[in-house]
């Protein structure tokens, strides 16, 4: 596993150590940098290219545009606010995820974790190909010549989903054809040629 | 008269034609006109090559115009044998020569793929390919016959022209397909100079397929809704 580069963006130097202290005690995450002001924190964002950012609300501002903004700027960072007062939820539905002051080491620790692995699942999906889980069911379905009933039946949706997901599969894939999705298939390692073709 | 009838006449050059519309070439053969015109005209062409001048044109109009719809003149004019020999002609140009050199570039590419891979795609194009066979010798076989027969008035067994309208199956689909595939998803290691040489191989032959389609869409099924009504009013 590689190791997630954080930046910590907090002005009461008191606060950001504590955090500092919190994440240096897991080797999976490493503070590249502590910024205290707004100014510094473009060039620290560009040097480092961090993976994460914790940083204070408060040091963009109140404004929900020149959150906006922000994340814009900095589309590969994911953002953490650090919560030291109180923040509107229209401010907050911005971050990826939200620290506040009383939580303890553990808690903190398991937020930041969760979101690395929930990227993490996500980046590697749309690797290989940009199907969902339950897409990729119907699809290993479809190439196997199941009927929209059999499916519907396997899978226990209604045969109405089935069509929806094989709606989407056709417009991710761009493949129409039952055969062309079954090259498809084949070629993603998603069905065996024995499970095909009798 | 519409402007795209103005564009093309029979006294435009046949060179001239051709080089703004490229994609008419795949077209000529099946006329049985050869290149090499010089500056003759169209008309002057056509008549050397014994080929309908005014059927000529319709043709070249609904490939250079995908929104170009025949009037009842242009069908009314339109003469039975050429229309057909013209189809027949396209559908041989398709399957025995079209598709066989798509097929002998895909061949290739399927060797150099992993087995399993090339295996597939293989019966994907063979899959494919027979459709189209099926798809012509439907036409040739049963609508075809039909449609002499409305012509000599010797119509026998029962057939509409609307049950070809709705048995008309789409071919382009799966050249569609296959092209994802090639640009898409095989991996890139696997001869891609073939791989480009035969995509734009498989865009024109589906460009022209579009054409043939509306050529059958746009002239054949009007065509024989005028010979029906003719048929039903003399019986």
């Amino acid at each position: 596993m590689k190791t997630c580069k954080i930046i910590i963006a907090e002005p009461s130097p008191i606060i950001a150590a504590g955090i500092e202290a919190f994440l240096e005690s897991t080797n999976r995450l490493q503070v590249v940098s502590m910024v205290d002001n707004f100014d510094s924190l473009h060039e620290r964002m560009i040097v480092h290219k961090p993976d994460i950012i914790i940083i204070n609300p408060l040091m963009i501002g109140f404004a929900s545009n020149s959150i906006k903004q922000f994340m814009q700027n900095y589309q590969s960072t994911m953002a953490i606010a650090l919560v030291t007062t109180y923040f509107d939820r229209g401010i907050l539905k911005h971050f990826k995820e939200v620290i506040e002051l009383g939580e303890n080491k553990q808690k903190i620790i398991n937020k930041i974790f969760g979101l690395l692995d929930n990227n993490d699942e996500s980046s590697s999906q749309s690797e290989n190909f940009d199907l969902s889980n339950r897409e990729t069911d119907v699809l290993v379905c479809v190439a196997k010549g199941m009927t929209n009933k059999d499916i519907s039946d396997m899978l226990n949706i209604s045969v109405h989903t089935v069509i929806t997901h094989r709606k989407n599969i056709v417009k991710k894939t761009g493949i129409k054809s039952v055969s062309g999705l079954t090259v498809y298939a084949l070629l993603n390692n998603l069905v065996e040629e024995s499970e095909i073709y009798e | 008269m519409n402007d795209t009838k103005t564009q093309i006449s029979e006294n435009t050059k046949m060179a001239e034609l051709i080089l703004s519309n490229p994609n008419l070439m795949l077209t000529l053969s099946r006329f049985g006109i050869e290149l090499g015109f010089g500056d003759s005209l169209v008309k002057d062409v056509c008549k050397k090559a014994d080929v309908n001048t005014a059927f000529f044109l319709l043709i070249c109009n609904l490939y250079t115009d995908q929104n170009f719809i025949p009037s009842t003149d242009d069908i009314n004019s339109v003469n039975i044998n050429t229309l057909l020999s013209y189809l027949s002609q396209s559908h041989k140009y398709y399957v025995e020569e079209r598709i066989p050199h798509i097929e002998n570039h895909l061949n290739r590419i399927v060797e150099a793929c992993p087995k399993k891979f090339g295996v597939t795609i293989e019966r994907f194009f063979k899959e494919y390919k027979q459709e189209v066979i099926n798809h012509f010798s439907y036409e040739e076989d049963t609508v075809f016959p039909y449609i002499n027969a409305l012509g000599d008035k010797s119509l026998k067994k029962s057939f509409s022209i609307d049950e070809f309208k709705c048995n008309h199956s789409n071919i382009e689909d799966k050249l569609n397909d296959l092209m994802n595939i090639l640009i898409k998803y095989l991996p890139a290691e696997i001869f891609p100079k073939e791989r480009i040489e035969i995509s734009l191989d498989i865009v024109d032959l589906s460009s022209d397929l579009k054409c043939h389609t509306l050529v059958e869409e746009r002239v054949l099924v009007p065509f024989v809704e005028l010979l029906e009504k003719q048929c039903h009013e003399n019986m």
